[in-house]
C-alpha cells in the first residue's frame, strides 16, 4: 500500500510541478463549453428580408404584415428586382422574398444568400413556413425535448463526450511515454513492484483529476447554462466515471504503441478527436451518414457515450433508455484495459 | 605573431544569466589552421563560450571578432562562414547521403553550381560512393560521423567548431576521425574541438581548460605537461579543473 | 570465487540486426567486471538481459543463480539497475527522487544510507534543487545513489561516465572501488577505453560478439606484435610516412604519440633516419607496452 501511495505522490508532484498543463486542462473545457453555450449559436434570428412585390393586394400586404411582426425577420423594405439582387450581393440581405400575383393566385419564389449554408437552409425553411401559412393550412411545428431550440446546452454531451477522450488519453499515453523516454519505465519495471500496481500508480491520479473536471463541467451546465436539473444527473455521473476509465484505457493503449512524446500526442490527438467531431454524432448527426460511416462510427466511444447522455440531459427520460449504450461502453473498456495491461506487462 | 593570422580573437567575454556568471572574462587568440582544444569540465561554460563564438548568443560584455566578423554586430556574417558538427544533431537520418551533403550546402549559402560537383566529390572522398542513395540512418555510427563532418565543411568555412564529435564511437573510428581532422587543418582550416576523451587533447595544437566560467590553463600539450609536471593530459586535466567549485 | 552472474550463449536479434551473438563470460562475486566496447556492440541490450526487462531468443543467464528470464521476480531485489542515461525525475528534487526509488523496494532511505553517504554526501548540500537543475556529474551520483538505495547485491552500470568529465570519471571509478569493498559485485559498461584498467576483468564487446576476456593486463598481453611510439614536429606527415614504411603493419594516432604496431623485423633506429632523410624533424621511436585501446584496434579490425 505505500508503494502505491508513493507512485500517487509522485504522480501529483508531476502535476503540481507542470501548473501549465493542469490549466489547459481544467480551463480549455470550461472555455469550450461556454463558447458553445454563448457565442457559438446556430439559431436564425432577425434575417434582414427584401421583398418584390409585382402586384400590391390585400393578400400581398396580409403576408408582409405577417413577416413584420415575426421576430424572425427583419423586413428591410419593398424593392424593384434589380435592386433585390444588388442589395443581396452587397450582403446588405439575407434573403429576398418574390410575390407575384398570376391570375388572381399568389405565388412566391424565396432568394437567399447561401455562402452561409446553415443560414440560407434556415431562413428558408421559416419563410416557407410563414408564407405558406397563407395559401394552405398552416404547419403546426412542434419541437420535443428542447422547445425553444436554444442551444446553450445541446452541445454538453458533445463537448463532454470529446474533452474526456481527448484529456484522459493525452495525460496518460504522453506521462507514460515520457517515462518510457527518460527509462525511468526502466527502472520502475526492474523493481519489485508490479505492472498492474506501476498501472494503477498511473491511472488513479489521472482518473481523480478527471472527476475534477467532470464536477466542474456538470456544475458549469446546470447552473451557468441553464441544463435542466433532475434525478438523472446521478446517472450521468457514473456513465461519465465508465467513459473516463475507458478513455484512461486508451491513453495507455496508445502508450504501449507508440515511443514518443510528440507520437503520444499526435495519435491521441488525431486519432481520437477528428473521429470524435466527425462520427459521433456530436455536430453530424448519425442517422444521416452513409451506412458505411455509421459502422465505423460504432466503434467510436464517444458516440454512445454523447446518445446517453442526450437521452439523460436533454431528452430527460429514464435510466433504461440508456442501457444499450452503457452495455456497449462497458464492453469497450474491459476489451481496451485488457488489452492495455496485456501490452504493457510485455517482455520483449 | 600578426593578428591578420588570427581567425578567432575575442576580449574579456562574459555571459552572465541572472546572478550566474556562465563565462567570465574570456580571451582567447585562435590562429588559421591550428587545432585547437576547448576542454573543461561539466559546467564549465564550455558550451556558452562556443554558442558566442559562433553567434548564436549575445555576450553580456566583452568584445571580438570571428572569421573576421565582429560577434556582437555580424553574427549572422560569422554564421555563414563557420561549420558546425555536435554528436547530438548532425545529420537527418531519413535523407540520404547526398541528400544531406546537399542540404547542408545549400543552408550555408554554396552557389547552387557547385553543389552537385563538391558534394560528389565529398562522397568519393569518404569512400561512400556505393551508399550515397542509401538514407543515412542505415549507416553505422562512424560513417555518420566522418559525414557530418564532412557536411559541416563542404562549404569551406575559416573555422569549424566540433562539439564532443566522438562520444561512443569506436577506437579505430575515433582515429578515423582525427586523421580527417589533421588534413583539414593542413589544407588551412582552423579546428575548435571539445571532448572528454583526453588523449584526444594530446592531439591539438594548443589546449585551453576551462574551469568555473574562466580558462585556467592555455598552451600546448607539450607546454601544459610542463607546466604542471605531468606525465599526460589526463593528469593535468584533473589538476587543473580539481578544484572546480561549481557541480 | 563464486561466480554472481553467468551467461552461456546468450543471443538477441532485433528483426534482422543481431545484438548479441553467442554472448558467454562469467562474473566472479565481489568484482568489477568491465564490459568495454563502443556504441552498438550490444552493451545495453545485454544489460536489458540481465535487468529483466528482455528476455534472450537463444542461451541463458542467471544472476545469483536465479534465471533472468523465468525468476526475474525473486531476481529483482537484488540488482541496482542505472541504465544508459540518468534515469531520475526532472522535475522532483534530489530528496524526492531518493525516497521515491527507495519507496519502489520498500525501504526507507535512512535504512541503508550508510551505503550511499560517501556517494550522496555532496548531494546533500541542496536536498530541494530539482534533479533536472543538476550538472551531468552530480545526476550521475544521485543516479548511483537511487540505484544503491535497497542495497543490491549486483550493481548493473550501463556507461556511467558517458558525458560526464575526466575529473568526475576518476572519482566515480573511486566510488565503484569503494562499493566492491562492501561486497557488491559491479558489471560496468564503458566506450572509454582507458578506463578497462580499473576493472578486476573486462570482456572487449564488438558488434555483438566478445573478442576477448582476461584481466586487462592479461588481455593486453595477447597483443603479441611488438608495439612502438613515435613522434615528430609534424604529426600528420609523419603519420603518412610511417604508414609506407616496411615492416609496419599499423599506424594510428595515440595521444601525443602514434602507435606502430611492427612486424618482428621493424627496425626503430634504421627507421628513424629514413623518416628524417624524408625531411621530418625530431624524429623519435621507441618500445611501448600495449594498452586495452590497442588491442581492441587490432581485434576489431580483424572481425572486420
Amino acid at each position: 500500500m505505500s508503494i502505491f501511495r508513493s507512485l500517487i505522490r509522485k504522480e501529483v508532484l508531476h502535476l503540481l510541478r507542470d501548473p501549465r498543463t493542469v490549466t489547459v486542462v481544467l480551463v480549455m473545457p470550461v472555455v469550450l463549453l461556454l463558447l458553445f453555450g454563448f457565442a457559438i449559436s446556430t439559431e436564425v434570428n432577425g434575417v434582414r428580408l427584401l421583398a418584390v412585390v409585382g402586384q400590391h393586394t390585400d393578400e400581398t400586404h396580409r403576408l408582409l404584415e405577417r413577416f413584420r411582426s415575426n421576430p424572425c425577420f427583419t423586413l428591410e423594405g419593398i424593392v424593384a428586382p434589380h435592386e433585390a439582387d444588388d442589395l443581396l450581393r452587397q450582403g446588405k440581405a439575407d434573403a429576398v422574398l418574390v410575390l407575384r400575383t398570376d391570375g388572381g393566385q399568389l405565388t412566391h419564389q424565396v432568394i437567399t444568400d447561401a455562402s452561409n449554408t446553415n443560414l440560407a437552409q434556415t431562413a428558408t425553411a421559416y419563410i416557407e413556413s410563414v408564407a405558406s401559412g397563407e395559401s394552405s393550412s398552416p404547419i403546426v411545428l412542434h419541437t420535443l425535448y428542447n422547445p425553444q431550440l436554444k442551444s446553450a446546452y445541446q452541445f454538453v454531451p458533445g463537448i463532454m463526450g470529446m474533452i474526456f477522450i481527448l484529456i484522459c488519453s493525452m495525460m496518460t499515453s504522453v506521462s507514460i511515454v515520457s517515462e518510457r523516454e527518460s527509462s525511468t519505465m526502466d527502472l520502475l519495471l526492474v523493481s519489485p513492484v508490479r505492472p498492474r500496481t506501476i498501472i494503477l500508480g498511473k491511472l488513479v491520479p489521472y482518473f481523480l483529476l478527471s472527476c475534477l473536471l467532470l464536477g466542474l463541467m456538470l456544475t458549469l451546465s446546470y447552473t451557468v447554462l441553464g441544463l435542466p436539473f433532475s434525478p438523472s444527473a446521478l446517472h450521468v455521473v457514473w456513465l461519465s466515471l465508465l467513459y473516463i476509465i475507458l478513455a484512461l484505457g486508451l491513453g495507455m493503449l496508445v502508450s504501449t504503441l507508440v515511443s514518443t512524446q510528440v507520437a503520444a500526442l499526435l495519435v491521441s490527438g488525431m486519432l481520437f478527436m477528428v473521429p470524435v467531431i466527425m462520427l459521433s454524432g456530436m455536430i453530424f448527426p448519425v442517422e444521416n451518414m452513409p451506412v458505411a460511416l455509421q459502422g465505423v462510427s460504432c466503434l467510436i466511444p464517444a458516440r454512445w457515450y454523447i446518445s446517453a447522455l442526450r437521452v439523460l440531459m436533454i431528452q430527460q427520460l429514464p435510466v433504461r433508455h440508456i442501457l444499450p449504450q452503457t452495455a456497449v461502453l462497458a464492453l469497450m473498456t474491459l476489451v481496451v484495459l485488457t488489452l492495455a495491461a496485456k501490452k504493457f506487462n510485455l517482455r520483449k | 605573431m600578426k593578428t591578420s593570422e588570427n581567425v578567432i580573437s575575442v576580449r574579456h567575454l562574459t555571459k552572465r544569466f541572472g546572478d550566474f556568471t556562465a563565462v567570465d572574462d574570456l580571451s582567447l587568440d585562435v590562429r588559421k589552421g591550428e587545432i585547437f582544444g576547448f576542454l573543461g569540465a561539466n559546467g564549465a561554460g564550455k558550451t556558452t563560450a562556443m554558442r558566442m563564438l559562433c553567434g548564436l548568443s549575445r555576450p553580456t560584455s566583452g568584445s571580438g571578432t570571428v572569421a573576421g566578423f565582429d560577434i556582437v554586430r555580424q553574427p549572422e556574417d560569422i554564421k555563414r562562414h563557420i561549420g558546425y558538427m555536435s554528436q547530438k544533431f548532425s545529420l537527418y537520418g531519413q535523407l540520404t547521403v547526398r541528400e544531406n551533403l546537399t542540404l547542408f550546402a545549400t543552408i550555408y549559402g554554396m552557389p547552387a553550381s557547385d553543389i552537385r560537383r563538391k558534394a560528389d566529390e565529398a562522397c568519393r572522398a569518404l569512400g561512400m560512393d556505393g551508399v550515397r542513395d542509401r538514407p543515412v540512418r542505415d549507416l553505422p555510427l562512424g560513417w555518420k560521423q566522418r559525414l557530418a563532418f564532412t557536411a559541416a565543411t563542404l562549404h569551406t568555412p575559416d573555422i569549424v567548431f566540433l562539439d564532443e564529435p566522438t562520444g561512443g564511437v569506436d577506437p579505430a573510428t575515433r582515429r578515423k576521425f582525427w586523421e580527417m581532422i589533421y588534413r583539414a587543418s593542413s589544407e588551412g582550416m582552423t579546428l575548435f574541438v571539445t571532448t572528454h576523451y583526453l588523449d584526444e587533447a594530446e592531439y591539438c595544437h594548443r589546449v585551453s581548460i576551462m574551469v568555473d566560467g574562466r580558462i585556467r590553463a592555455l598552451d600546448s600539450p607539450a607546454g601544459l605537461k610542463q607546466q604542471f609536471r605531468a606525465a599526460t593530459m589526463d593528469e593535468v586535466f584533473r589538476i587543473v579543473a580539481q578544484d572546480a567549485r561549481r557541480t | 570465487m563464486n561466480s554472481l552472474i553467468d551467461i552461456r550463449g546468450l543471443t538477441k536479434d532485433y528483426g534482422r540486426t543481431t545484438a548479441l551473438r553467442e554472448v558467454t563470460f562469467s562474473v566472479p562475486e565481489g568484482s568489477i567486471f568491465g564490459l568495454i566496447g563502443p556504441d552498438g556492440a550490444g552493451k545495453t541490450t545485454l544489460y536489458r538481459i540481465l535487468a529483466t526487462l528482455l528476455t534472450p531468443d537463444r542461451g541463458t543467464a542467471t544472476v545469483a543463480g536465479l534465471d533472468v528470464a523465468r525468476e526475474f521476480r525473486q531476481l529483482r531485489t537484488l540488482i541496482g539497475y542505472m541504465p544508459e542515461r540518468f534515469s531520475l525525475y526532472p522535475d522532483l528534487t534530489v530528496d524526492e527522487n531518493l525516497h521515491f526509488f527507495a519507496s519502489l523496494f520498500g525501504v526507507k532511505v535512512r535504512d541503508h544510507f550508510d551505503l550511499i553517504a560517501p556517494i550522496f554526501s555532496q548531494l546533500a548540500r541542496f536536498p530541494n534543487r530539482r534533479a533536472g537543475a543538476l550538472s551531468g556529474g552530480m545526476k550521475q551520483k544521485l543516479a548511483l545513489s537511487c540505484a544503491l538505495i535497497h542495497r543490491p547485491r549486483i550493481l548493473l552500470l550501463d556507461e556511467p561516465t558517458t558525458g560526464v568529465d575526466a575529473v568526475s570519471r576518476s572519482e566515480f571509478w573511486g566510488m565503484l572501488a569503494t562499493l566492491r569493498e562492501k561486497g557488491i559485485t559491479i558489471l560496468v559498461s564503458t566506450s572509454y577505453m582507458d578506463e578497462a584498467a580499473r576493472c578486476d576483468r573486462i570482456a572487449l564487446l564488438h558488434r555483438g560478439r566478445i573478442l576477448g576476456i582476461d584481466t586487462p593486463t592479461r588481455l593486453t598481453a595477447r597483443l603479441g606484435d611488438p608495439l612502438y611510439a613515435a613522434s615528430a614536429g609534424e604529426m600528420y606527415p609523419l603519420l603518412l610516412a610511417l604508414r609506407g614504411m616496411p615492416d609496419v603493419k599499423d599506424c594510428y594516432t595515440f595521444g601525443a604519440t602514434l602507435h606502430v604496431v611492427a612486424d618482428e623485423g621493424f627496425d626503430p633506429d634504421g627507421t628513424e633516419t629514413a623518416l628524417r632523410r624524408q625531411g621530418l624533424a625530431d624524429v623519435r621511436i621507441r618500445p611501448v607496452e600495449a594498452t586495452i585501446e590497442d588491442l581492441f584496434i587490432k581485434l576489431a579490425q580483424h572481425e572486420d
